[in-house]
């Protein structure tokens, strides 16, 4: 893991910000990846091609940050498959089911101050850390 | 096009910013849920200075009213704290903490091409399409609900 470093974080987020402003001001759009996503998967969905192409840009940006010497790998999974697929189908039912994630709700909902939102996001942190608690100090750790 | 081009533009900047935070890499995840261990403040500066654009941002965004190419804003309309948002809230907390993986950082570590990346998201596909499955049958049996037998 890289050092704690506050500037990077600080440049990151706004970015982050950023984005979430663009996608409304120009798409008309909030930029939660998982409703981004969940809309693309869901057949009735119109107007499907923003969606893709915001995915895509994602999905761009650590390809074109490592072709400008930008130090991009893999991120480390230790766990096994069954934890990862277990993991996976958590994410995806529970953001359908709360109608988003940390970006929906963490950043676009507080954002607006929603109160749906601040409520998701205490939730889904309070859990990740008992989560986390559990898998590192709670089995024997 | 218009529309496509400028989303494409907001994935890549969006896709910077999770990655030059560090949010891509799932042990800066960790860090910031594991409060009892060595406890990486990362997660919540990112949130922060996202908070401080996103906010204003979308206060704009709200006064002008109208998308410069899209048709109309969507904003979400709900407004009531149900069960569903808690339950969710709780699934969607237990899968994140399992993995450090919510579903930004996920897609956009598809590029890495890691095996393990690509299960994750296609699990997370399965989840969110099983869900929408699930609801649209609830919602079919509250309309055509069957006659009660005696």
């Amino acid at each position: 893991m890289t050092p704690f470093d506050p500037v990077s974080a600080a440049i990151g987020g706004a970015l982050i910000g950023l984005a979430v402003t663009l996608l409304m001001l120009l798409n008309g759009r909030l930029a939660g990846i998982s409703g981004v996503m969940g809309d693309l998967l869901e057949p009735g969905t119109m107007y499907k091609g923003w969606r893709v192409a915001f995915l895509i840009g994602l999905i761009a940006a650590p390809l074109l940050a490592k072709a400008m010497g930008y130090a991009y790998s893999a991120p480390s999974m230790p766990e096994s498959w069954a934890v990862v697929i277990a993991a996976g189908l958590l994410v995806g039912v529970g953001t359908r089911l709360s109608s988003g994630c940390t970006s929906g709700h963490g950043v676009c909902g507080i954002a607006r101050l929603s109160t749906r939102s601040i409520v998701a996001t205490i939730v889904f942190m309070i859990v990740a850390a008992i989560v986390v608690w559990i898998t590192r100090h709670g089995m024997g750790g | 096009m218009a529309a496509i081009f400028s989303a494409l533009i907001c994935g890549l900047v969006f896709g910077f910013g999770l990655l030059i935070s560090g949010m891509t890499d799932p042990n800066k995840i960790f860090g910031f849920l594991d409060v009892l261990g060595r406890w990486d403040p990362t997660l919540g500066i990112v949130m922060a200075a996202a908070l401080l654009f996103a906010a204003p941002g979308l206060l704009l965004a709200r006064r002008i009213g109208r998308p410069v190419v899209g048709d109309q804003m969507r904003w979400p309309t709900k407004k009531l704290i149900d069960a569903p948002l808690i339950v969710g809230a709780a699934i969607f907390g237990a899968g994140w903490g399992l993995s450090g993986l919510c579903p930004g950082p996920a897609i956009e570590n598809l590029a890495s091409l890691s095996p393990k990346v690509f299960v994750f998201v296609g699990a997370m596909a399965a989840g969110m399409i099983a869900h929408d499955a699930w609801r649209l049958g609830a919602t079919y049996w509250q309309v055509h609900r069957p006659e009660p037998v005696g």
